[in-house]
């Protein structure tokens, strides 16, 4: 007998599961964007318009030397939203969909590979992220809080940082059998300190140099920087630049294929 | 005869060093219905992940529809349907979004897949439910959801893993219903069971397995016939005498057994097996004469009950 034709299966497994994952997105559609908005708007009012007054008052040129308040802490807030949603998305809906709400396994029985589910998941992800971020970047404009054109790029980083911290997740969470509360530390105590920590509010520099290395390691940190580049020109020497586009990259690819391998082992029982 | 669909010989799964699966053997031809009796953690569900092509053998071989599992996976999946033990069905999702998603991964075009979920609803007698959350629906409707879902690609061999295992009696009769349809258009079926009533009335063949190895294979008839009498003589005379009684009536009928609340009697006739026991003074509390099943096969293969 020959082997039956699975040639869509094969090639667009990936897709169908990530159709899958957004049909679920889509469900509370709504919340996705009141949150991708409302969440812009508050932030942009707070410290780009309320902390920004203290800020640009006190310090002159804004705390980056260059720009005002608002135009620095932007970029950094897009990248943050990313990471945000991916958070969100490769924690509890993955352990979810292995436990209690057992999708994988379902469609591990169809003609998808293991490979193709956690493909699936990331790229159902990686959309939404886009989407945010596109929508952070609308309000931003609003704000005018970008004074180059290629600071919409920094759409395409926000979401290059947010997938490389998101598909680490995804790896670990993958790994989790029983809910323990793992979820609640990742958000607590990796996720918050990285928003806090990764030259978000003010620059790396000015944190004891016994704590900057939080924000060398930090993929939050060289996604900021990297849409600082891209939004204003932030000054930095084109080493570092590569190297941001390099490490969040080389997390990307990592974690990613850690995550089907992960994915595999656990659905082949 | 033509060519096996399922064809495992000395097929093994073991974790670590416990074999879940123990070199078993057996052939399944189209369109026949194949059952795995045996008892919780005989091994039989391990056996479906390997028929489902999910779960990798660490010893044996096993050829799928012609094809090795090891090697094409999505090939043989694309052509099974599959009905898990436990329902994964997407509770997030309504019933008739389940069809769709699920025949998406088959890589059905839309349009395609729309039209099947319809007739697949009303087959399964949910078209009225199609809008309905999952979650709202009983333990039978999910059944048949998910039984509904395995068919979406129309495939060659359905494999339903103890398919109505915590549903009440008639919507067992409902599924075995909609089971028996399928069985009548030629759907190969491969199902496990604990129920002895469920294997006699779906199963053409069946192996009886425990502890990861096969004890015995044949048709229902069979199988009783060639592990057990034709009748069997169930009395009980309270829990502190059966014991005792099962001693002094051992040279009766065919063989005796004695369970914790009765003795079980094996004889070609039952009746008269009650008859001559009166006759020598034995006055049960309660008495039964009944047919043999394969609940007797299973006890007389491995000395336990199906069900514990």
């Amino acid at each position: 007998m020959s082997a039956p034709s699975v040639l869509r299966p094969r090639r667009f497994g990936t897709w169908y599961v990530a159709e899958h994952r957004l049909r679920l997105m889509w469900a509370y559609g709504s919340t996705i964007v009141a949150t991708s908005i409302g969440n812009p708007v508050v932030y942009l009012f707070a410290l780009g318009v309320g902390l920004a007054s203290l800020v640009d008052a006190n310090l002159g040129d804004g705390a980056g030397g260059q720009v005002s308040y608002l135009v620095f802490v932007a970029p950094a807030l897009l990248a943050s939203a990313a990471v945000t949603v991916s958070a969100e998305e490769f924690t509890y809906p993955v352990l979810a969909a292995f436990k209690w709400n057992p999708v994988f396994s379902a469609a591990r029985a169809a003609p998808v590979t293991s490979a193709q589910i956690a493909n699936g998941v990331i790229v159902a992800v990686v959309l939404r992220m886009v989407a945010t971020c596109a929508l952070y970047f609308g309000v931003m404009l609003l704000f005018g809080a970008v004074p180059s054109a290629v600071g919409a790029l920094g759409i395409a980083t926000a979401t290059l940082t947010g997938t490389a911290v998101g598909v680490l997740i995804m790896a670990y969470t993958s790994t989790v059998e029983e809910d323990k509360g793992q979820m609640a530390i990742i958000m607590r105590f990796i996720i918050t300190p990285m928003f806090l920590f990764s030259g978000t509010f003010f620059p790396l520099a000015q944190l004891p140099v016994y704590l900057q290395w939080i924000g060398w390691i930090s993929p939050l940190w060289h996604g900021t920087e990297l849409g600082r580049v891209l939004a204003y020109g932030l000054a930095e020497p084109i080493w570092l630049t590569g190297l941001h586009v390099a490490y969040l990259s080389a997390l990307t690819i990592a974690g990613w294929r850690a995550a089907q391998i992960i994915v595999e082992r656990r659905l082949d029982k | 005869m033509p060519a096996s669909v399922i064809t495992a010989s000395a097929l093994t799964k073991k974790y670590k060093d416990t074999a879940a699966v123990d070199g078993i053997s057996f052939e399944v031809a189209p369109g026949e219905s194949f059952g795995l009796l045996g008892p919780n953690g005989a091994g039989k569900s391990t056996t479906m992940r390997m028929l489902g092509a999910v779960s990798t053998r660490t010893g044996g071989d096993l050829s799928i529809l012609g094809l090795d599992p090891n090697q094409y996976g999505p090939e043989i999946r694309s052509q099974l349907g599959v009905v898990p033990q436990a329902d994964n069905l997407d509770q997030e999702l309504k019933v008739r979004e389940n069809l769709l998603v699920y025949g998406r991964y088959f890589g059905i075009p839309r349009a395609v897949v729309a039209k099947r979920a319809d007739e697949l609803l009303e087959f399964a007698q949910l078209a009225d439910r199609a809008k309905a959350r999952v979650d709202d629906l009983s333990g039978g409707m999910k059944r048949r959801l998910t039984i509904a879902r395995a068919l979406v690609n129309d495939p060659k061999i359905l494999l339903l893993d103890e398919p109505t295992t915590g549903l009440d009696p008639q919507a067992r009769h409902i599924l075995w219903d909609r089971l028996f349809r399928l069985k009548e258009q030629g759907t190969t079926l491969v199902l496990t069971t604990h129920y002895m009533d469920e294997a006699e009335q779906l199963c053409d063949r069946l192996v009886v397995v425990d502890k990861g190895t096969i004890m015995a294979e044949g048709s229902p008839a069979e199988l009783i016939r060639r592990h057990s009498s034709r009748e069997v003589l169930e009395v009980r005379f309270g829990s502190d005498r059966n014991a005792v009684v099962a001693e002094q009536i051992a040279d009766v009928g065919d063989r005796v057994e004695v369970l914790p609340d009765r003795i079980l009697v094996y004889a070609a006739d039952g009746e008269g097996v009650l008859a001559h026991l009166s006759g020598r003074g034995f006055e049960p509390i309660t008495s039964l004469v009944r047919r043999s099943s394969l609940e007797d096969v299973f006890l007389r293969l491995t000395g336990r009950t199906l069900i514990e």
